[in-house]
């Protein structure tokens, strides 16, 4: 059965002073029917970009330079614009990480979801309304009939966010694009929208591409885990192999530097280092500045795609030896 | 929202007794009554006719008030520009309010024909400019304006009477008729002067609103929803862009009051901009004072008006 | 200075500003990004900063000048007046009256010219060259520009720096200083105050300079409320360093690159205020406003006499066209609102 999504080779570059930098450097993957996939990685490791490249959002001056990416089997970088918009925001829907700047300040948040709905069906106003109330008790949304006149100012963080999903889920798209929604919310509303999600995506059986760098959240959602860093796959495997047995070196450096996961009294273990800019990228493995297991091979030949086995994939020349002692 | 309006009404009543203290420094301190009695009577007016001068124009009191806390000329200035009583001009005795209040219709008939014809036709361009941002049209429209702006006021009227008034003579050089039917022959050059001289400035400062309101990041949540290019520019950047926009109108409704010196000057129409040039070119202080005094007094109530304009177009300071 | 000649102080000055474009171009050297964006910008406008230089180095032109060294027999010449350079190169251009660009003949009367075929840009009223009075305006102009910003900048600087910095009742005091001035309208306040000051150079340049002086301070007064929180001045303020260091090493710094564009981007706008106030009457000797003003009426004349005022008009337009493009481009890489990222 094919995958509900499946990105091949996607590369997206910026044009700067020293030539174009592929932001999202050949990045394959699969996104099945109903699984949660999370994309994990530091900031600039190109999973936003991933994302916004497969709904084609990617800001000026970047663009899509190579890969494919399809929806059912139909490729979507070659699509005409005004199909795209059908499949944007129709079948392919996406919320993002500030809910505060998301929303049009001056319109009504009602309005706005309403919007999303008559864009891809044609309903009259007052049964798309409709809709949207449902949609608000649907996610939660308190006194719904009264907040669909609300400006997003008046609502709260977490409840601009759930008006953020409702807007996403109103047309019941077949993938929600969700990029690190509960990054800029409190911790006590995180767990709230994070709960929300699950629920939702049972109900729904849909796709969730999540996007972040919190691995308590990737606990917490994911069937399947892909790990990026520097524009590139390191790692991808179902969450309980990823969590409990991590093959790649930044995997398992991540790991280790949970403070949840830490023994107290130790110092919390830490990646040494920080993340070269695309301009310093080594020619092979790009973790191998700072990997503690590197061999001579690593920074020079970029580590092909293993398969160890149970769906994971790897890429990584040294995967399970112990420390060389030889990084950072 | 009530507090908050006295608030800034209490500072604009302050700032506009602060310009009265300016410009009563400016008028009398740095040129003394003395001085401007002889610039109306000639240098060589023997001192009895500077004195008489000084007392029919009210100048021979002390001008501040250690002496005498209400009859100097700081209180007489204070209470008679407070109460509009702008007395005569220096330079031929006329009533200075009457000439006022005959100047502001002309001025008017001007001005806001040329407000709105210039957001009508700025705005239309600046979206298509921002729509088409960052292509061969963005350039061009960026340079033209550019051009245009670069182009003194001067050389527009002096170009366009010469090539329309003269060569084409579509219409008369300079001149005004109050008469309803013939005024718009009258009032076409200066307008068309008008909206060449400001489109440039005007079609920038759009642009750049446009651009910086489609980059916000409800624009990508619009897109993300599937909205096209064009949606999203008339419904969620327009609406968004309406408040720098705004402002900026608001804050020129004084102008239209105090008219545009230079067009009605060049172009003969009888409004407040010519008195202005008319005070300068007869050292009519008095005039003058009476001039800058609304021209700060309008402004201030201009600033108001934007304060309060706020309160409609957007949300968030209306729900304070 | 009191003791010193017009033209010795304009010498100095030439020589200052000489050494002071030195000093500044070593110093840009050093510093990595001003060193870049002036390399982006010239980048972008690589004819708009030519001709930028060419005005300017007409106007220096202009302000070397000496006594003496006449040839015998030129008219117009008083014993102790100075000529610069400029005068020196059409020093006996003088006709009687209009004459065409290389005419042979003066324009009413058909007389034969002194100079026949040699003013390539016809002669005005006074038999002056046009060329020889549009070069001379070039001066003139960036006089204006400079000197008036040379006062309204650090005016500016002085005022809102420190009330941003400082706050409380001072910062009150400027802030109702500033929206005062900034309800007068300018071009009305501009002319009260040249009347008051009287004519000449110096007072329209101040003129304009205290009434310009607002726009900057109100933003170099918000930048400095940003400043001051920085997490790098409070380390600094708690190390106990003085304040008046805090502001030259770490306010003033950081303003630098708004006074570039401010400064670029006023010049334009203060040299377009003094044509208008040539036209008024009150403006200063020499400029292109003054020869636009004077040559109006010559435009219907039957046959028209263009020359003077194309003259002028074009080197205005030239001048501010070139400053306005450089002043964007300055504007677009230095302003970290719109300057673009690497990523």
């Amino acid at each position: 059965m094919t995958a509900l999504l499946e990105v091949r080779g996607l590369r997206t570059a910026f044009p700067s002073a020293s030539g174009p930098l592929p932001v999202v450097d050949g990045v394959s993957f699969d996104l099945n029917r109903g699984e949660v996939l999370a994309l994990v990685g530091e900031s600039g490791s190109g999973k936003s970009m991933s994302a916004l490249s497969a709904m084609r959002l990617v800001p000026k001056p970047g663009r899509v330079v190579a890969g494919s990416v399809k929806l059912d089997g139909e490729e979507l970088l070659d699509l005409p614009v005004t199909e795209m918009r059908k499949v944007r925001g129709g079948r392919m829907g996406m919320i993002f990480q500030e809910p505060m700047t998301c929303l049009n300040p001056v319109v009504r948040v009602g309005t706005q979801v309403i919007e999303a709905i008559q864009l891809h069906e044609p309903v009259s106003t007052a049964d798309a309304r409709a809709r949207a109330l449902e949609l608000f008790a649907e996610v939660g949304i308190p006194d719904p009939d009264q907040r669909l006149d609300a400006y997003p100012h008046q609502l709260s963080g977490g409840l601009k966010q759930r008006v953020m999903i409702a807007m996403a889920l109103s047309t019941r798209p077949e993938i929600l694009i969700a990029d690190e929604p509960t990054t800029a919310l409190d911790v006590t509303v995180q767990a709230q929208i994070l709960s929300l999600l699950r629920d939702l995506q049972q109900r729904l059986d849909a796709a969730i591409l999540l996007i972040t760098h919190d691995l308590g959240i990737v606990n917490e959602l994911a069937d399947r885990v892909a790990v990026m860093y520097a524009g590139r796959l390191v790692e991808v495997a179902d969450r309980e192999a990823l969590l409990s047995d991590p093959r790649h070196p930044y995997t398992q450096g991540l790991l280790r530097s949970i403070p949840a996961l830490a023994t107290p009294g130790e110092p919390l273990p830490e990646i040494a280092g920080v993340v070269p800019s695309p301009e310093q990228w080594p020619a092979g493995c790009r973790f191998s500045t700072r990997c503690p297991k590197r061999i001579e091979r690593c920074a020079a030949d970029f580590p092909e795609e293993t398969a160890p086995g149970e769906g994971r994939r790897v890429w990584c020349h040294v995967q399970d030896a112990p420390a060389t002692g030889e990084g950072a | 929202m009530g507090a908050y309006v006295l608030r800034r009404l209490g500072y604009g009543v302050g700032v506009a007794l602060g310009v009265l203290f300016l410009l009563f420094v400016l008028f009398f301190t740095v040129t003394a009554p003395d001085d401007i009695a002889r610039k109306a009577l000639g240098e060589k007016a023997p001192q009895v006719a500077v004195e008489q001068w000084k007392a029919n124009h009210g100048y021979d009191r002390p001008l501040w008030p250690w002496q005498d806390w209400d009859d100097n000329l700081l209180f007489d200035h204070y209470t008679k520009m407070l109460t509009f009583d702008f007395g005569l001009s220096d330079a031929d005795d006329a009533p200075i309010m009457d000439r006022i209040q005959a100047g502001m219709g002309p001025s008017l008939s001007l001005t806001v024909p040329l407000l709105f014809l210039g957001l009508i036709v700025a705005i239309p361009i600046s979206l298509l400019v921002a729509f088409f941002r960052e292509t061969y049209i963005d350039r061009m429209g960026v340079f033209i304006c550019v051009l245009a702006m670069s182009v003194s006021t001067l050389l527009y009227i002096i170009g366009a009477q010469f090539l329309i008034g003269k060569i084409l003579r579509w219409y008369p050089i300079s001149g005004f008729d109050a008469d309803p039917l013939l005024l718009p022959r009258f009032l076409a050059l200066p307008i068309i002067v008008g909206l060449m001289s400001g489109i440039g400035g005007d079609v920038r400062f759009y642009r750049t609103v446009f651009l910086e309101e489609s980059a916000r990041d409800f624009v990508r949540t619009a897109r993300a929803k599937g909205a096209g290019e064009a949606r999203i520019m008339s419904h969620h950047v327009l609406r968004n862009a309406l408040i720098p926009i705004l402002t900026r109108v608001v804050l020129a409704i004084p102008f239209l009051f105090t008219g545009s010196i230079l067009l009605e000057a060049f172009f003969g129409i009888p409004g407040l901009g010519s008195i202005t040039v008319d005070a300068i070119r007869a050292n009519d202080f008095s005039t003058l004072r009476t001039m800058v005094f609304i021209g700060s007094l309008l402004f201030v109530l201009g600033q108001l008006a934007t304060d309060l304009s706020y309160g409609f177009v957007d949300p968030r300071v209306r729900f304070e | 200075m009191m003791g010193l000649a017009p033209h010795m102080l304009s010498n100095l000055v030439v020589l200052a500003l000489l050494v002071g474009l030195l000093g500044l171009s070593r110093w840009v050297r050093r510093r990595r990004i001003w060193l870049e964006s002036a390399q982006a910008i010239w980048q972008r406008r690589r004819l708009a900063i030519v001709v930028i230089a060419a005005y300017l180095s007409i106007a220096l032109l202009d302000s070397v000048a000496w006594v003496g060294g006449v040839p015998e027999g030129v008219a117009d010449v008083l014993p102790n007046q100075s000529l610069s350079v400029l005068d020196r190169l059409f020093l006996d251009t003088r006709e009687a009256s209009y004459s065409a660009p290389f005419a042979d003949f003066e324009w009413t009367g058909g007389e034969a010219l002194r100079h026949p075929g040699s003013h390539v840009l016809g002669t005005d009223i006074l038999g002056r060259d046009v060329l020889y009075l549009a070069l001379k305006g070039a001066r003139v102009a960036l006089l204006i520009g400079g000197l008036t910003s040379l006062i309204s900048i650090p005016l500016a600087l002085l005022f809102g720096v420190t009330a941003g910095y400082f706050g409380g009742r001072f910062d009150d005091f400027v802030f109702f200083l500033i929206s005062t001035l900034a309800s007068m309208p300018g071009l009305l306040l501009l002319i009260a105050l040249i009347m008051a000051l009287g004519k000449g150079t110096f007072s329209v340049c101040l003129a304009l300079g205290v009434t310009g002086w607002v726009g900057f301070c109100r933003l170099s007064r918000a930048e400095t409320l940003k400043l001051r929180e920085l997490d790098y001045v409070e380390a600094a303020r708690a190390l106990g360093v003085s304040e008046v260091r805090i502001i030259f090493r770490h306010v003033l710094p950081n303003l630098a690159h708004l006074i570039v564009i401010t400064f670029v981007l006023t010049f334009s706008a203060l040299v377009l205020s003094e044509a208008v106030l040539s036209w008024l009457g009150i403006g200063v000797d020499g400029s292109w406003g003054q020869m636009i003003d004077g040559a109006r009426n010559e435009l219907s004349r039957d046959p028209i006499i263009w020359w003077n005022i194309g003259a002028a008009g074009a080197a205005l337009f030239g001048l501010i066209l070139a400053v306005n493009s450089v002043g964007d481009a300055i504007r677009d890489v230095l302003d970290p609102r719109t300057a673009r990222t690497s990523e």
